[in-house]
């Protein structure tokens, strides 16, 4: 876990990390951060306790507790991950547990939006390639470099394209993953909006 | 492309613009917030010095975290009262209506909306709360958010969203006796798989989901999410329109029926375009139980857990984890599984008629002596109408605990957790791992009449056997 939290700002285009790999599909954000963490009213502290329930039950053999995934930043992921609740707790404590990207077969929708919202990028890749990218990080250490403009990543060894929905790319390439001020930028539209809406009429 | 369903109608009408990224602005007609995913939302505010643009679109109640014993205040646990307090303040200081307890309103946010009639057909409806696709049951376009989001809707009454794909789900026919909407979900669920959903809207139609009550349609609804599916809708009708009529916050008068006027044109056209659809025989459905620790992992009570080899090489890894988590061997039957805790509520179940069906099953009946069961009414509103039709004492007297309205031990954010690695009988949503408050505690997910009958023989049974 990184001591240090730097949240992500601005354009995010480029990254660079480790990769640390969880296997299993349908991981669900219950998993990801058990409900008691909920109990907060900010989000600083919970780092330390991301998959806190699978760590205590694998007793140090967890992904997340393996000395050889210490300073990881890229989390390597099967399918479905992040479904269930739409707690944005659990990718603000993979964030804080030091994840800055995520590549996996598929996400579920609002885990992946809030990754968005937060400035985590999450790449899809077919199911075989996750399959050959955790056996080959089962080994040894991957180290990937990701280009986000190009999709693309690379290790020593390894090179692929990396496939990530096109608005979310845009958003992280100028920035606009962190929505208000776009979205407050359309402040008249908006106003118009909220006028023309039937229900608002009736509802006055 | 879907087109002419009801949720491109709904989504064109809130479409403010188009972003530069390539992602749409929707405009969230209805904003519903609690204590657990707003208070960071606040916090950001404050922080980017952004006010509430439309406070009057917001409104609040308290449902994760409250105690359902004694809710006198200071609440026991520290952290619950300082969230309950945050949220308090917030609404205090910005002017937010708050349905807080005691009011006669509180509850669970998604029982409370629909029942006030906040909830209409042609809204979008948005709530950091993933089960917000109940409110899809009037015909409004309903999906959970995280907290950032909140911040947005908040600042903006807007968010940036990627249009959804839309399936159908055409249900054929009429449930059968002792079957319920719970069944059929799980059912669907089961069939489509939980990650199905992904990327898509469901939109729930035909015969056997037109004649389901407003309530059995929010339960349909409520677990889209749990097929992967952020937002659930059914097209409006004659029942929800008299379902919302005369509720607290509906429009009265002239303006109700220029409502209802505008409600009628809103459905999804005869000839509209999916992007799928699927078809199933509603009548073909039993009362359905998960064994395992997805909402995906069910069967109906006279099949067995499946065989390793029966399934698919996808769901091979999930079913072997599921196995060892639950306790379960393969080709055993659910039936008959003893069960050490039986909780009927949560945002999926604890509504009126949810009670009403499980007090017909426990009445002169008694819970068996090795369970713990508990009623969890889904709002103050619920819990007086039942004690109103003497619904309490049916419970109090099987030996239920009759408690106070919350989310309870769905999510298990207050005191009621299984302990260990005990196994519930549970109404609610979600066979997550640790999903109930115990890292190794087991959930078996069914319908009310099914969890009552289950704390009656003290195992898991066959509810038609008690109402046949």
């Amino acid at each position: 876990m990184n001591s240090e939290f730097n949240p992500p700002i601005g354009e995010i285009s480029y990254l660079k990390g480790k990769c640390i790999s969880l296997i299993g599909d349908d991981i669900d954000t219950d998993r990801i951060i058990p409900a008691r963490f909920l109990k907060c009213v900010n989000f600083d502290s919970l780092g330390k306790s991301v998959f806190e329930d699978d760590r205590k039950t694998l007793r140090g053999k967890h992904p997340f507790d393996l000395e050889e995934n210490k300073g990881a930043s890229i989390l390597i992921v099967n399918s479905n991950f992040g479904c269930g609740s739409s707690r944005e707790h659990a990718p603000q404590a993979l964030l804080r547990w030091g994840i800055k990207a995520i590549i996996g077969e598929s996400f579920a929708d609002i885990f992946y939006s809030n990754c968005i919202a937060i400035g985590i990028p999450c790449f899809t890749l077919p199911q075989n390639s996750i399959k050959s990218i955790q056996k080959y990080s089962a080994t040894k250490n991957l180290f990937l470099e990701i280009d986000l403009r190009k999709s693309f990543a690379k290790s020593k060894e390894l090179s692929f394209n990396l496939h990530i929905k096109e608005s979310s790319k845009n958003m992280f390439l100028s920035g606009e993953w962190d929505a208000t001020s776009t979205l407050l930028a359309n402040e008249s539209l908006i106003e118009k909006k909220f006028k023309d809406l039937p229900y608002i009429k009736f509802n006055a | 492309m879907s087109q002419d369903t009801l949720f491109d109608k709904v989504w064109d009408l809130h479409k403010v613009a188009s972003l530069p990224g390539g992602s749409d602005q929707i405009f969230v007609g209805l904003h519903l917030i609690h204590e657990v995913t707003s208070p960071q939302a606040f916090g950001a505010l404050k922080d980017k010095n952004l006010k509430i643009k439309f406070p009057n679109r917001t409104v609040a109640t308290v449902d994760h975290i409250v105690p359902t014993d004694n809710q006198s205040r200071p609440f026991k646990d520290n952290l619950a009262e300082q969230m309950i307090s945050t949220l308090e303040e917030n609404c205090l200081k910005h002017k937010i209506r708050f349905f807080n307890i005691g009011s006669g309103n509180q509850g669970i946010v998604h029982v409370v909306a629909p029942e006030l009639g906040l909830t209409q057909p042609g809204m979008t409806i948005a709530c950091g709360d993933s089960h917000t696709s109940t409110h899809g049951a009037f015909g409004s376009i309903a999906f959970g958010i995280g907290t950032s989001q909140v911040r947005d809707v908040l600042a903006t009454q807007t968010i940036a969203m990627n249009k959804l794909k839309v399936r159908q789900i055409w249900c054929e026919n009429q449930l059968s006796n002792g079957v319920y909407a719970k069944d059929l979900v799980l059912h669907i669920i089961n069939k489509l798989g939980v990650k199905a959903g992904v990327g898509f809207a469901y939109e729930f139609a035909g015969p056997a989901i037109n004649s389901l009550s407003m309530e059995e349609r929010m339960t349909i609804c409520n677990m889209s999410i749990e097929g992967g599916a952020r937002c659930g809708y059914i097209n409006p009708d004659e029942k929800t329109f008299n379902y919302l009529k005369n509720r607290l916050c509906t429009p009265k008068d002239k303006n109700w029926d220029q409502a209802v006027k505008w409600w009628q044109s809103l459905k999804s056209d005869e000839n509209s375009i999916y992007d799928d659809l699927i078809k199933l025989d509603a009548s073909k459905v039993e009362p359905t139980i998960t064994w395992g620790i997805t909402p995906g992992q069910s069967i109906s009570i006279n099949q067995k857990i499946p065989l390793l080899e029966s399934l698919s090489t996808n769901d091979k890894l999930i079913a072997e984890e599921a196995y060892e988590y639950m306790c379960f061997k393969p080709g055993q039957s659910i039936k008959d599984t003893p069960v050490e805790v039986c909780f009927i509520g949560s945002c999926t179940n604890g509504r009126i008629s949810d009670l009403r069906v499980a007090a017909k099953v426990l009445k002169d009946k008694k819970v068996s002596n090795n369970v713990k069961a508990f009623v969890v009414p889904g709002s103050e509103k619920v819990a007086n109408e039942a004690k109103k039709e003497g619904l309490d004492k049916i419970f109090k007297d099987s030996g239920f605990e009759w408690r106070e309205p919350g989310c309870s031990m769905c999510l298990a954010m207050n005191s009621d957790k299984l302990i260990g690695n005990q196994v519930s009988a549970s109404s609610s949503n979600r066979n997550f791992k640790g999903r109930q408050g115990s890292p190794n505690g087991r959930t078996l997910l069914m319908s009310p009449a099914m969890v009552a009958a289950a704390a009656i023989n003290g195992k898991v049974s066959d509810v038609r056997e008690f109402i046949n």
